[in-house]
């Protein structure tokens, strides 16, 4: 099989150009990038089926058909791609409804590492309370006050 | 005739609860119909799956090509040993999820107000499941992730607050990606092979040159690692389930990363040999292991170290299938029985808990042991069982991977039965201190964390990236008296996680014939023939 090439440039265009929006951060550019990989991935499908022949119908004309399992799947993607579509423009609305712009927002627990160490803040899971406090660890040797509120301490030089 | 009903009952956990789903949209004004058709739409789902467990145990896979086209051509379901045992774990926690569910809407939003969008995603969702296990060919496949996918979508914005719709758009998009990827690997497949039906494709597979199989296994086995949370694919989980309500959340944990395993358990052994990527396969089910379980450590609120454990134990289900031998498969095989209803189980209790006590932040709780004592043996069972303590199932099936481990005589197959021990004595410790904190400790009256440490403190200056806001729900402030005056669990809600977790003991008790049933699936697994000829026969 010899794929046709400005179909297969066509469909790099297109993946490219949205994975390049898909990296965004604003939801509805996204959505846009993801409907261009969807329809660039559609022609993949096409490259797949072959070179093309007549309309896969059976009985109608002479010469070779187009292979229609391939117009199949590209259909299904169609349909699936649409709403999936339609529901993420429905969510992005929602979060423009509910935060004043459509961006994608953080990890919440990586925004919360992110301002701990903005503060200079141990993690709440850092717990020396369970540890046995007639053994000092390494780190604590030096500042017995340290068990049990190490939380709202500003930790030592250990930790720059 | 009759044995021609049999055969269309291949069918059935497809179309049923799509039509369940049809009659409750119909009925979306009467909170009541939707409750009675979808419980029974899914008690019809769970015995048409045990009917099937039944054939396909007895006569060899099960086959129906819908609508009379050839298997080449059309779309063909398969119920093997393999997927039949997935279908019927997976109908009955959904069964019980949704039950615990409605429990949950009567308790919380009363019975006049239900949210008529649920019932019917609900029943969307698993039929989305059931098509995934069914499937024989890849484009099928591809339909049931986005059937499962799009309902997920649904569900775990349900209601759009600020959380949902923030954890969800994560979720929706890394889940975009992956099915993007998905359509990728089927275009290239039909490219190189001329079909997407599984049967050609395990005898056509053989003949590609190596260059173009190593890579279209590999696109494969990316994006099911997306679903599956594959270390270092799987950072998307413990963020984005939960924000979701309970069962939503119970279910996903319970089903959706195991349709991604069952989709590369699947693909590994029909379509590839197990062979090539075996060492890829073997350092990501290690690292899978054990960073999941070092997240779930390092976790103070009860939700997201499941989340993390979930991720962890995935690792151990990927040792097995990456070992490629029969014991391996069938600790495999096995162990996502186990861990689709330990997990499930688990995370019902979390909502218990969080409706009994009104957060799940372990700073926050206490003494539960003493408040609420039956719900602690609900948490205590499965979480042990989850550790792998003996005698339960999470000890039978890490015990068959370990010992396929053990048996590979190879270096990393010995890296990874340390791994899978020290995961297992991670999970024990995270679950202990659960139970510790939640459960055991009394609940300090006077001690309240201070605002740092709480998931819910509102944030100084502004978010990041012009949100407003990144605070969770909000979250009831009780005292220890207030919780002792409290009305007792709901039963509605209690009654079906006890269920459940009388499930996950019955995996224990009937240990034995379960992995006879696993070792037989396994075998079938790797002779491949029944599979291919079923499919090709018709």
């Amino acid at each position: 099989m010899s794929p046709n090439l400005i179909l297969v440039i066509v469909a790099g265009v297109m993946v490219g150009a949205g994975v390049t929006l898909m990296l965004e951060r604003s939801l509805t550019r996204i959505l846009v990038g993801f409907v261009l990989i969807g329809n660039g991935l559609n022609v993949l499908l096409l490259i797949a089926s072959g070179p093309a022949g007549r309309a896969p119908l059976i009985g109608e004309g002479e010469g070779p058909m187009s292979d229609p399992l391939p117009q199949a799947m590209a259909l299904t993607a169609i349909v699936i791609t649409m709403g999936v579509t339609a529901f993420g423009l429905a969510l992005a609305y929602r979060a423009f409804q509910l935060t004043g712009t459509d961006d994608v927002q953080d990890d919440l627990e990586d925004d919360f590492i992110r301002r701990r160490a903005e503060r200079d803040e141990a993690s709440t899971t850092f717990e020396d309370t369970e540890l046995d406090e007639s053994l000092p660890d390494e780190e604590g040797a030096d500042e017995p006050d340290d068990i049990g509120v190490s939380t709202d301490t500003v930790r030592g030089e250990g930790d720059r | 005739m009759n044995d021609s009903i049999l055969e269309q009952l291949v069918l059935a956990p497809v179309i049923i609860p799509l039509l369940g789903a049809g009659l409750c949209l119909a009925f979306g004004r009467y909170a009541f119909l939707q409750r009675i058709i979808s419980i029974v739409t899914l008690m019809l789902v769970v015995a048409a799956s045990a009917t099937l467990l039944y054939r396909a145990d007895a006569f060899g896979p099960q086959t129906f090509n819908v609508a009379g086209w050839p298997a080449e051509l059309g779309i063909s379901l398969v119920a093997d040993r393999f997927s039949s045992l997935m279908l019927i774990v997976s109908t009955i926690v959904t069964l019980v999820v949704l039950l615990y569910s409605i429990g949950q809407g009567i308790v919380e939003y009363g019975r006049k107000t239900p949210l008529s969008v649920f019932y019917p995603t609900f029943l969307v969702l698993s039929a989305g499941v059931s098509n995934a296990f069914l499937s024989a060919d890849l484009f099928n496949l591809f339909v049931g992730f986005e059937i499962l996918l799009a309902s997920s979508y649904v569900l775990i914005t349900l209601g759009g607050t600020n959380a949902r719709v923030r954890s969800g758009t994560i979720y929706i998009i890394v889940s975009l990606i992956s099915s993007v990827l998905f359509l990728i690997a089927i275009g290239a497949v039909y490219a190189a092979t001329g079909t997407v039906n599984f049967a050609q494709l395990a005898t056509r597979f053989g003949e590609l040159p190596t260059g173009v199989a190593t890579l279209l296994q590999l696109l494969l086995l990316l994006t099911f690692a997306v679903k599956a949370a594959v270390f270092p694919l799987y950072a998307w989980l413990p963020d984005s389930y939960p924000t979701a309500p309970a069962p939503v959340t119970a279910v996903f944990a319970g089903l959706l990363t195991k349709v991604g395993i069952y989709a590369i358990l699947r693909t590994q052994t029909l379509l590839f040999t197990p062979d090539t990527l075996r060492t890829l396969l073997l350092w990501a089910s290690i690292l899978t292991m054990v960073v999941g379980i070092l997240g779930a450590v390092a976790q103070s609120d009860i939700k997201r170290v499941l989340s993390f454990t979930l991720v962890s134990h995935i690792g151990y289900m990927l040792f097995g299938i990456a070992l490629g031998t029969q014991l391996g498969m069938q600790g495999a095989v096995f162990y996502i029985a186990h861990h689709i209803t330990v997990q499930t189980t688990l995370f019902l209790v979390a909502g218990l808990v969080e409706y009994r006590a009104g957060t799940t932040n372990l700073d926050r709780l206490g003494g539960l042991a003493r408040l609420a004592p039956i719900l602690s043996i609900m948490f205590f069972i499965p979480a042990m069982n989850l550790a792998g303590i003996p005698p339960f199932s999470g000890f039978l099936g890490k015990l068959a991977l370990v010992q396929a481990g053990v048996e590979d005589h190879e270096w990393l197959a010995a890296t990874g039965v340390v791994a899978a021990i020290a995961t297992s004595l991670l999970t024990l410790y995270a679950i202990a201190k659960i139970w510790n904190r939640a459960f055991w400790q009394p609940k300090d009256e006077d001690e309240l964390p201070s605002a740092s440490l709480t998931m819910d403190w509102t944030p100084t200056g502004g978010s990041l990236y012009g949100a407003k806001s990144v605070a969770t729900t909000t979250q009831r402030t009780t005292s220890w008296k207030e919780l002792q005056d409290d009305s007792r669990l709901p039963a509605r809600m209690a009654v079906p996680t006890l269920a459940l977790a009388l499930v996950t003991v019955g995996l224990t008790v009937f240990a034995g014939p379960i992995m006879g049933y696993a070792d037989r699936a396994s075998t079938e697994l790797l002779e491949r023939t029944p599979y291919i000829e079923a499919v090709l026969s018709k």
